[in-house]
């Protein structure tokens, strides 16, 4: 049974909703994650994999209280990831031909089990010191990365399984693009950082932006620590700021810097690379934006449960289109890539929509 | 990192009918004005048990600046002192999602009585994360009705924090210290340690904001009095 190479058949397709939802259900996850560590409840339900002793799936409703609440649903809405994962991973490996494809879907369901192993380790070994570092800090920021990675993971198999992607209209080598690798894996280090900052539990330790402590660089000597703790009064149970605490906002702030006005410069280049590189281009900036104004508003309320999430959760945004982009840019040099079940892309024909002449011609922006 | 500002101790003689050291913890300047729990006001479930609104309870400033909830215990306790028990019970409960009192001494060896007077769902969480520390962590859940749970901690250390995460706004401390000869100042700032034998004494005087003084006592006919200053800068 031979079907028509070029058409891109009614499976995939739905393949490719499929990792849509998983995408959107991803960012979803991400987003009540990061509410229970702004909530600071992520010890609410001290036991795991069950709860308060039951099996997580019948624990009574009437005892989905405050911080409960939060984290047993973030702990239901993880168990429907991980469904989706393995369902994710069955159909790739049905309906898929490119080999690279299925293992990515194996390693995506795969991190998604380590990632729930990790947010329990997280609760049970939340006093138990890793490296020095105490388990609720070291496990609490390992899940928050790994939920990054893992996000970026379905974005791609998202993405790579577009009828877009599959037509195969190669980018030509854009000069210049090189950076965007760069500065998508220099966000993944801001997440690293503010996961860390987040993951500490004691609130803001720089209360003020633009300035810091009313400083370009606040002071972090013994004395102004002190007095700072001692002046802070603190609605939430939260750890004492540390001069460690300081100068990670500090970084974290340094970094951000960058990284918007890299990818700034970036996004206005790539308004000169054709119609699909300049709106992710803008897209990516706009993000970042977006993203800016969310941190500089989570100091400003004093960060606020729902803003310091919405910023996680933006983090997660700029990351991954981060990493799309750079495929997308990418994929004119990456050998085997390629759809190999189109071998002819730009004779694809329909059911789906048919490249125009101006989209092809916008992969190829005139010198 | 403390303002440890004046302190004076007077030491009194009198032979008193209360064989006690008793006395006066001050503080100076003006702290930060608390503020509002909002959250508690807004949690569906304790917002019920809460008239008013409720406060934090950093500075607990009553009459002529007396500082409440200041730890005040006796350094170097007699050698005798160590696993005896305290007069009076260590009982901290949750009331109104609140750690009711904020502050209480316990002594090293003796029971720890942590209650709810709540109709919710509390998790009493001690832990590691916040800062070292020599006693084993727990974290347990309490629920409506729940018999209370006992802790003995094994090791002196002021303080232990209890927080709980169903309530993020929720935390209370125990100062335990190897001897019963400890107190918690009262609203007003002020306090009393029963029962400590004639001799001399050093007092450590800590508060959760305001530091840590100390003042050297001498216990006489079995009374003394003790006074000190905090200051919030
Ligand atoms: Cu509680």
């Amino acid at each position: 049974m031979s079907a028509p190479t070029t058409v891109i058949q009614f499976p995939e397709r739905w393949l490719h909703r499929y990792a849509v939802l998983v995408v959107f259900c991803t960012l979803g996850l991400i987003g009540l994650g990061g509410l229970v560590t702004s909530k600071g409840v992520g010890m609410a339900v001290p036991d795991w994999p069950t709860t308060y002793g039951y099996n997580m799936f019948f624990f009574p409703v009437h005892l989905w209280q405050g911080g409960v609440f939060h984290e047993h649903v973030h702990r239901l809405v993880a168990s429907g990831i991980g469904f989706l994962s393995i369902g994710l991973a069955v159909w790739t490996q049905l309906v898929e031909r490119r080999t690279w494809l299925k293992k990515l879907a194996w390693a995506a369901l795969l991190l998604v089990v380590v990632q729930g192993v990790l947010g329990g380790k997280r609760v049970v070994l939340n006093d138990v010191p890793v490296l020095g570092i105490p388990g609720s800090v070291f496990f609490g920021v390992l899940h928050a990365a790994t939920a990054q990675v893992f996000f970026c993971l379905i974005g791609t198999i998202a993405l790579v399984t577009s009828p877009w992607w599959r037509r195969g209209a190669s980018m030509p080598v854009i000069r210049g693009a090189a950076a965007i690798p760069g500065l998508t894996a220099l966000i993944l280090v801001q997440l690293l950082v503010a996961a860390s900052m987040r993951h500490q539990h004691a609130g803001l330790a720089i209360p003020d932006f633009p300035l810091a402590h009313g400083h370009l660089y606040p002071p972090t000597n013994p004395e102004f620590i002190a007095a700072l703790n001692q002046r802070r009064v603190e609605v939430l149970a939260f750890a004492p700021i540390t001069a460690f605490q300081i100068h990670l906002q500090m970084l974290h702030r340094l970094l951000a810097l960058i990284i918007v006005v890299g990818v700034w410069i970036h996004g206005y280049k790539s308004l000169g690379w054709g119609t699909v590189a300049a709106r992710w281009g803008m897209a990516w900036s706009g993000l970042l934006l977006l993203q800016f104004t969310l941190g500089a508003a989570t100091i400003w309320t004093d960060k606020a449960a729902d803003l310091a999430t919405a910023h996680v959760v933006g983090g997660a945004l700029s990351l991954l289109t981060g990493v799309l982009f750079s495929l997308v840019l990418q994929r004119a040099k990456v050998k085997g890539i390629e759809d190999n079940s189109c071998p002819q892309p730009r004779r694809f024909l329909n059911p789906l929509p048919v490249a125009t002449g101006a989209d092809v011609a916008s992969w190829r922006p005139s010198r | 990192m403390k303002t440890f500002l004046a302190f004076g101790v007077a030491v009194g003689a009198a032979a008193a009918l209360h064989a006690d050291v008793t006395g006066k913890v001050s503080l100076k300047g003006t702290p930060p004005p608390e503020k509002e729990i909002a959250p508690l006001k807004a949690d569906a479930n304790c917002g019920k048990l809460v008239s008013g609104a409720p406060m934090t309870r950093h500075y607990v400033v009553g009459a002529d600046a007396g500082l409440g909830n200041v730890f005040v215990y006796v350094k170097n306790p007699p050698a005798d002192a160590k696993g005896k028990a305290p007069a009076v019970p260590a009982v901290m409960d949750q009331k109104g999602c609140l750690y009711e009192p904020y502050v209480i001494g316990a002594a090293v060896g003796n029971p720890v009585e942590i209650r709810s007077s709540d109709p919710v769902l509390h998790n009493v969480n001690f832990q590691k994360s916040i800062a070292a520390t020599p006693n084993p962590t727990f974290n347990q859940a309490m629920g409506p009705g729940a018999k209370p749970i006992v802790k003995t901690f094994a090791n002196q250390e002021v303080f232990v924090k209890l927080m709980c995460n169903v309530h993020p706004w929720m935390f209370g401390y125990i100062g335990v210290v190897d001897s019963p000869f400890y107190a918690v100042t009262d609203k007003d700032g002020k306090f009393s340690i029963a029962g400590l034998p004639d001799g001399k004494y050093t007092l450590v005087f800590k508060h959760l904001k305001a530091g840590e003084v100390t003042a050297d006592v001498e216990v006489k006919g079995g009374s003394a009095t003790a006074a000190a200053t905090l200051e919030a800068k």
